[in-house]
């Protein structure tokens, strides 16, 4: 199905099952344990043997050579494969660190040996008696420093646009000179780790030529071709299974080295292996978000309206790699007629720089979030006024484009009667509360909508049940319920005679999970599907004109038949694509947020606690509004861990993420998160696809960060602009102690 | 994890016996701190003895009016108990501030007397550590040091001690008992326990090779208002930055000891004479002679602003 056009009344608009908060219909399987993760698949492949992966201890360098003489002798040990037994891999499409094969080292913990042993402890423990002789390099580790000479990037952001390596609309030096206000700031954010409970983890297993990959992935076909790359094999020949995911946050995007180490170690024994990295390595052997380094410059006139803003950002990357695209929001979230966006890249070696959730606008948004509130601070204005009133319904670089829809300024006016925000002192550091300074700040949310094509398959079998299939995964976020509520919805079904099924790569091919598309698109998908399930059904039981399928009954003409019995004679099956014109060039589609955060301080020690959270989301139609409000929850937790905590410490040493467990790595605990709230405008945007709907699961934290900080100073009237913010960097502005 | 033989013993005696004949060996109890250690090889003991079911699981009251706490007692079972609760607060209130509830279930007296540093570089073991591997050098010094110690350092060492109860059983005086492997007994005071880096890192206490910590006693009750304050990042499940464990009299006299700045719960008793002139001028002795590092400055006016932050509650 070609969606090019914007989508009129459709079946969906019903919203019986389509709209409703139901449960997870995965729910069961995952309270009791018993969904089937990639790791503990002991069912589905005879005789597993246990991988175990060492990552190097240099960060920059080569391997001269391996001693393996105590670890093949050790107990149990079936095979080993080292890096050097091999030429270097090819890297597949996604990614540009080596996964493994060569002497070179690339960045710390990659990966240069497999243990194949018997039992996972033996694998283990002959691991540690691999001797690796290294000649360590001098590597590029500090991205301060580098990027006193980091060049400009242009071009692809990844994410479809490209663009010149300076944006310019107007002329942005000679307004920003110009204006009586002006902020010029610079803010930082560190790298960080996906920290998703479930490690990366695979059991594979070949079968002559095949290779299946009982795995954790979120990108099925995208990580099909690329293990066919890595592996100089046939895609033909590769099948992946990932029916559950046990969280990825962009982690999972990508075959990571316990896939790809996986297939070669169950070549090497000969044996099915199965294999899961080690939480140390993780942070280091797989890819992270990139830190950046941003400067903002807003100018604005008395009245509160900008008239120039830039945005440039700085972050490094592995040779071949993106920038952090930190910038993105800044060209389309507030109007101002003079513009500067750019970005710089150093090539550094750290391990690979990638995608984690909101990647661009989450560090771009804790930036300019605070930019605004520095701006609305001098001016005088208040902060959710001065967001207003720099609102714009179209794209400020090419006024041609209207946003499809934009509610920003609704977020912000529903968001502040809701929170109290009128009860906030505008004046910093006033509110006390025992020993506690209290303070409330307010952000923006802004994520771009994208649209990705999509396919699916239905089948009608003969009792009236529909199967989904799709390679469509569910990376914790409700997937498996959303597909079946909209089958239910299109075939007119309670949705208990919806199966749906995922993950496998002989299925459909799938927009995936990612970027917040997974939602819109994959539903469509399934739309398309169950367009051609009810032509053929229609055609099946002879009924034409306007057919109606409701409560298990198809109605046409005056004549009504169970759904069950266009399958009588044998199932029907029908499968389609939704594929997507111009609508997203045409017009903008984004998903806006209002985030409000109630911080207090601790005035002698300086921790910070946040004591109650808002967000109102503007993001079209609300699938499942329980799921929904999950994500999104979900992501404002994240958004306090970025804001607060979470920091991959580098040693510019050595070369590596020092903090590499969940013991030193911090994201929040229960004790960390408030009251939450979380409501959603209600939206629908013809634009998106027929499901009329966007994302909500990266929205959810693109803002937060600024928010916290803003209500940080709001509470203390310390400016912290350097990610996280942790109490230390308020301790020698806090007031005098007795 | 290598290869080891477990035994399991059912007294202290029989537990000292089994540590005489098996050099090398290492006593289990919760297993919260040493089977991550096993994993990682950062421990590996070739022989195990469980001593969970030696008995020495009760608090009994002392003849002198004190408490003796069994080594076997759960940090979950200590922090709830009446007469802990009521005359020695701030260890309760110690044991709560650390790990999770599932841990303290398992985690035993000794045992975590006994935790080893949580400094991240001892935890990578393609890092060289002196503690770890004694003369390999220390990778921390001059990386990242965010929570490592800024006093009573060394140069071949830089470490803290994690753990939340000794700060607290610190400050209240108390004394580790022992059985060594010959079976002859010993008292030690908490303050000797504890060793600082020195040359030696790889060495935390000044217990024996094979030496069993059979109880913790505690002092009479001291009263005054008791006071543990724990300082983190996230507000729950981490290690301290600095804490306070300390008791205020009515006269304003008291006690201080802090976790996380040194390799041992730290506290200087000359310091406490500064009290009634406030907490710049206890921290300032408590803390005389400090090295910081750059990423660990911070906890200097940290730990006078913590105990401002008591020292104003105890006057409140
Ligand atoms: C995730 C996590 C978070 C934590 N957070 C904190 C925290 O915030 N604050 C805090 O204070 N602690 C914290 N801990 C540490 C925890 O308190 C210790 O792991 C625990 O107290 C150790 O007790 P155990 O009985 O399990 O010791 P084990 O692991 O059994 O043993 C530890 C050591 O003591 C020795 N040992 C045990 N019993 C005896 C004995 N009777 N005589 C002689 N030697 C003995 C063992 O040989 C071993 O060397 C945390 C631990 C984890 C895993
Ligand atoms: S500070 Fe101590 S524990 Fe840490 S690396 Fe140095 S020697 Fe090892």
């Amino acid at each position: 199905m070609k969606f090019d056009t914007p989508a009129g009344a459709n079946p969906i608009d019903r919203m019986k099952v389509v709209g409703k908060p139901t449960d997870r219909i995965d729910g069961k399987l995952k309270t009791t344990g018993t969904a089937p993760y990639a790791y503990e698949r002991h069912d589905v492949v005879p005789n597993q043997a246990y991988g175990y992966v060492l990552g190097s201890a240099i960060a920059k360098g080569r391997i001269n050579r391996f001693d393996l003489a105590e670890a093949k002798a050790a107990p149990g040990v079936l095979a080993i494969v080292t890096t050097l037994d091999m030429p270097r891999l090819k890297r597949g499409q996604q990614n540009i660190a080596y996964l493994f094969g060569g002497a070179a080292i690339q960045h710390y913990h990659q990966a240069i040996a497999i243990v194949v042993a018997e039992t996972f402890e033996q694998a283990r423990a002959a691991t540690a008696l691999i001797r690796v002789d290294y000649a360590r390099e001098r590597g590029r580790f500090d991205l301060a420093t580098e990027a006193k000479t980091a060049p400009l990037f242009g071009g692809s952001s990844g994410e479809g646009s490209s663009a010149p390596p300076i944006e310019r609309v107007g002329n942005f030096e000679g307004a920003f000179e110009a204006a009586p206000v002006k902020v010029d700031s610079v803010y930082t954010t560190p790298d960080e780790t996906h920290a998703m409970m479930e490690p990366h983890a695979t059991i594979a297993a070949w079968e002559g030529e095949k290779l299946t990959l009982w795995t954790s992935n979120q990108m099925i076909a995208w990580s099909k071709g690329d293990v066919a790359i890595n592996l100089g094999i046939s895609p033909k020949n590769v099948r992946l299974d990932s029916p559950f995911i046990g969280g990825g946050f962009g982690g999972k995007l990508f075959v990571r080295s316990d896939a790809v180490l996986a297939a070669i170690g169950a070549k090497a024994a000969k044996r099915p292996v199965k294999l899961a990295l080690s939480r140390p390595i993780i942070a280091n052997n797989t890819t992270h978000r990139p830190a950046t380094i941003q400067r903002i410059r807003i100018g604005a006139n008395r009245d509160g309206k900008i008239t120039a803003i830039a945005h440039e950002s700085t972050s490094g990357n592995l040779p071949d790699g993106k920038p952090e695209t930190a910038v993105s929001q800044t060209k389309l979230l507030y109007a101002g007629e003079n513009r500067l966006i750019a970005m710089r890249l150093a090539e550094m070696d750290l391990p690979e720089g990638n995608a984690m959730r909101a990647p661009g606008e989450a560090p771009g948004m804790m930036a300019l979030e605070v930019a605004m509130d520095e701006a609305a601070e001098q001016l005088g204005i208040d902060p959710v006024e001065f967001r207003i009133r720099n609102d714009t319904q179209f794209d400020p670089e090419d006024p041609k484009r209207r946003f499809s829809q934009r509610q920003l300024v609704e977020c912000l006016r529903q968001g502040a009667t809701r929170f109290g925000w009128s009860r906030r002192n505008p004046k910093p550091a006033q509110i006390r509360d025992g020993r506690w300074l209290v303070g409330m700040g307010v952000a923006a949310g802004f994520r771009n909508n994208l649209l990705m094509k999509s396919a699916a398959r239905v089948r009608l079998d003969g009792r009236g049940i529909v199967t989904v299939e799709t390679d469509m995964t569910d990376i914790g976020t409700g997937t498996y319920t959303i597909l079946a509520q909209t089958a239910a919805e299109m075939m007119g079904l309670p949705i208990e005679r919806v199966v749906v099924k995922l993950g496998d790569s002989d299925f459909p091919v799938s927009a995936g999970s990612g970027g917040q598309w997974g939602a819109n698109n994959s539903t469509a998908g399934v739309y398309a599907a169950c367009v051609k399930l009810r032509e053929q059904v229609a055609q099946r039981l002879g009924l034409t004109g306007d057919v109606d399928f409701t409560d298990g009954q198809v109605r046409a003409g005056g004549r009504s038949v169970a759904l069950a019995d266009a399958a009588r004679g044998g199932e029907l099956v029908a499968e389609d694509t939704i594929e997507y014109g111009d609508l997203d060039k045409t017009q903008q589609q984004s998903t806006f947020a209002a985030h409000f955060v109630e911080a207090a301080v601790d005035a002698f020690t300086g921790e910070i606690r946040v004591r109650r959270m808002l967000a109102v989301c503007a993001a079209g139609r609300i699938l499942n509004p329980k799921a929904a409000r999950s994500q999104v929850i979900g992501a404002m937790t994240m958004g306090v861990g970025a804001a607060l905590m979470e920091e991959l410490a580098v040693d510019k040493r050595f070369g590596f993420f020092v903090n590499h467990d969940l013991a030193t790595y911090e994201v929040p605990v229960h004790a960390d998160i408030p009251y939450q709230e979380v409501i959603f405008l209600d939206e629908v945007d013809p634009m998106s696809s027929p499901m009329k709907a966007k994302g909500v699961g990266e929205l959810g934290l693109c803002g937060v960060g600024g928010a916290i900080a803003n209500a940080v100073h709001n509470a203390t009237g310390i400016r912290v602009r350097n990610y996280p913010i942790t109490l230390d960097k308020l301790l020698d502005r806090l007031p005098e102690i007795a | 994890m290598r290869p080891f033989t477990y035994q399991r013993v059912s007294s202290p005696a029989e537990a000292a016996a089994a540590a005489a004949q098996m050099p090398g060996a290492k006593f289990i109890a919760g297993g919260t701190n040493l089977l991550d250690l096993m994993k990682l090889q950062i421990e590996a003991p070739a022989h195990l003895i469980d001593v969970n079911a030696i008995g020495l699981d009760r608090i009994e009251k002392t003849d002198e009016g004190g408490l003796r706490i069994g080594a076997l007692v759960r940090n979950t079972d200590l922090a709830a108990h009446k007469k802990v609760r009521e005359d020695y607060a701030m260890l309760s209130r110690a044991l709560l501030a650390g790990a999770s509830g599932q841990l303290r279930n398992k985690a035993t007296t000794a045992g975590n007397l006994l935790q080893r540093t949580r400094c991240p570089y001892f935890y990578d073991t393609n890092q060289p550590c002196n503690k770890r591997q004694p003369g390999s050098g220390c990778a921390a010094i001059g990386g990242y040091t965010r929570q490592l110690a800024v006093v009573g350092v060394s140069d071949a060492c830089i470490a803290t001690h994690p753990s939340d109860m000794a700060v607290a059983m610190r400050a209240l005086d108390a004394t580790v008992e022992t059985v060594k492997p010959n079976g002859s007994s010993r008292r030690i005071p908490i303050a000797d326990f504890h060793r600082l880096p020195g040359n030696t890192p790889h060495i935390d206490t000044n217990l024996q090779a094979g030496e069993l910590i059979t109880a913790v006693t505690l002092p009479k009750p001291i009263g005054g208002k008791q006071y543990y304050r724990k300082v983190r990042d996230r507000a729950s499940y981490a290690f301290a930055l600095v804490s306070i464990a300390a008791v205020i009299q009515r006269d304003g006299s008291g006690r201080v000891a802090v976790g996380g700045i040194a390799h041992k719960p730290w506290r200087v008793e000359t310091a406490e004479a500064e009290l009634p002139r406030g907490a710049k001028a206890v921290a300032a002795r408590l803390l005389a002679g400090a090295r910081p590092t750059e990423d660990n400055g911070f906890k200097i006016p940290l730990v006078e602003r913590t105990l401002g932050a008591v020292l104003s509650e105890a006057r409140a």
